[in-house]
């Protein structure tokens, strides 16, 4: 099996700070990857650069064994909205706030040439029962949802057209602790139905341990570590990485 | 012809940058080409993209009718017609038979148009996203990708809210299967008009600077969904004088008891019927 997502030589710097000095990160199908760092790391800026909304100074990033920015922009776009989602941090940055919660869902189904207003209002029906939410409420505007249930839309928003690659910007940023939890049971069992590959962004550590397989760790814009969800907890074997997993407070 | 006014108010060279932006405006059916445009001697709002196109193509030999919702005698109508009289000395008519240039402000004519016309319709608003994405830089990109997910957003909504399509004018329409183009706010009763109209049809916006256009017979088609087709909306009336019951009708309200009747907008059509029946 090859990689779904390969980069190489990731560089690139704003002025004299670097954010992502030489990474190099890979993901397979179905495979779920933590990215997690302090902030600044660099971290946010690497997924921006993994799908195709920043350009790196050096480095390539494929596809499919196809480079992401070969095509131009148009290619991109198409891939930003079929095989690839994006899950933002704040959820008023995902979702259109002024659309009632079957539209955000629908939108991204029109856009890839949905035409059947049936079909699409079954479709966001469904996705909202997927995420936890009553469908009945497919008509109400995104900012009568609380935090949790936003972010959940934004999800189902995502998902809908059934992506290979889910992007997540620190996903359970922001949300009370219950919420997260359930957040992160919901994602881990949608990632599993669906054979999602995943890159999450976090400084959540627990949160990297119950989903991911695999972590990578960030400081400075350089990958320290990188290894199994479990190997990298249990034996962090760079400092900075020590002290991560030392720093993480038990309940 | 006014002394001391080029031919058609323009100075030569605004109306050869002009006449460059409508050719690369029917090169690319339905795209928005910018123009310079100049500061005419009427407000924005009234017509002063309309008015600007209308100026660069026309020829002492041409006919110049003007409507305004229809209408050939009202104010916007009327001061436009004198205006072309005073500065291009051209001949104008009321009759849609007899017109080589017809400028319009949110109508089409009832009575089909031919190859040797032109349309020009006022445009106040060239981009029909705006209402949707507030950036412009944005838009010109969903434009250039063809990325028009968002305008069936818009339609969705309408139908979750109100069981079907409540855009009534302003109705979106994809231009030879690649621009989403605003058709200027004619009614959706016209849309179907514009569909492979043997006569060209060009845009003008003269506060937003743009120019479009769509040369004959290019396909024009209304968005809709394949469960909730386009419907041209029309007032399930006959027209009060001339009994037409398949023109577009105004409502006016005739006094403060709840009366009201309804009249052909086309005024020019109107008159015809009624000569007819007479």
């Amino acid at each position: 099996m090859s990689a779904l997502l390969k980069a190489e030589g990731l560089s690139l710097r704003f002025g004299r700070v670097s954010a992502l000095d030489d990474v190099a990160i890979a993901i397979w199908p179905g495979e779920v990857l933590a990215v997690v760092g302090e902030s600044g790391s660099g971290k946010s800026t690497l997924l921006r650069v993994l799908s195709g909304q920043q350009l790196p100074e050096v480095g390539t990033i494929r596809f499919d064994g196809a480079d992401i920015h070969a095509e131009g922009e148009a290619a991109l776009r198409r891939l930003l909205r079929t095989d690839w989602g994006f899950v933002h941090q704040n959820p008023r940055d995902g979702l259109r706030m002024a659309i009632s919660a079957g539209g955000n869902i629908g939108e991204r189904l029109m856009s890839n040439g949905a035409r059947h207003y049936g079909d699409i209002r079954a479709q966001a029906k469904d996705w909202l029962a997927r995420v936890e939410i009553d469908p009945a409420r497919i008509d109400e505007l995104p900012r009568n949802f609380s935090g949790g249930m936003q972010q959940r839309l934004q999800i189902a928003r995502t998902l809908v057209t059934r992506p290979r690659l889910v992007f997540m910007d620190e996903p359970t940023g922001g949300l009370d602790v219950s919420v997260q939890a359930k957040l992160l049971d919901m994602l881990r069992a949608l990632a599993r139905d669906l054979g999602l590959a995943i890159i999450i962004v976090t400084h959540d550590i627990a949160a990297a341990r119950l989903l991911a397989h695999r972590i990578v760790v960030m400081r400075h814009g350089q990958v320290v570590e990188e290894g199994l969800t479990d190997r990298v907890l249990d034996d962090p074997q760079h400092p900075y990485t020590q002290l991560l997993v030392s720093s993480v407070l038990a309940a | 012809m006014e002394a001391g006014y080029n031919f058609a108010y323009l100075d030569e060279a605004t109306k050869r940058m002009i006449r460059r932006a409508i050719l690369k405006a029917v090169a690319i059916p339905g795209h928005q080409i910018p123009f310079g445009a100049r500061e005419m001697p009427l407000p924005y709002g009234w017509g002063t993209g309309g008015i600007q196109v209308t100026a660069s193509i026309i020829g002492p030999e041409d006919t110049l009718k003007v409507i305004d919702q229809g209408a050939d005698d009202t104010t916007n109508a009327i001061s436009i017609r004198r205006f072309f009289a005073r500065v291009a000395d051209v001949a104008t008519t009321e009759r849609t038979a007899e017109a080589t240039i017809i400028q319009t402000r949110h109508r089409i004519p009832e009575a089909p148009l031919r190859e040797d016309q032109i349309l020009v319709y006022q445009v106040p608003m060239p981009e029909p996203l705006f209402r949707l994405e507030p950036r412009i830089a944005e838009t010109k990109r969903m434009h250039a990708l063809a990325d028009y997910g968002l305008m069936h957003t818009k339609l969705y909504e309408d139908i979750a809210r109100l069981g079907r399509i409540g855009t009534a004018y302003n109705y979106p329409v994809m231009v030879n299967d690649r621009y989403l183009m605003s058709p200027s706010p004619i009614p959706a009763f016209d849309n179907p008009k514009m569909d492979r109209m043997p006569a060209l049809q060009l845009f003008g916006a003269g506060r937003e600077k743009r120019i479009y256009a769509v040369p004959p017979y290019t396909p024009v088609r209304s968005l809709d969904f394949e469960d909730h087709p386009f419907r041209a909306i029309r007032a399930p009336h006959a027209c009060t004088l001339c009994g037409s019951a398949a023109s577009y009708l105004d409502e006016v309200v005739t006094n403060d008891q709840g009366g009201r009747v309804y009249v052909c907008s086309d005024t020019d059509f109107c008159r015809a019927e009624q000569e007819k029946a007479a």
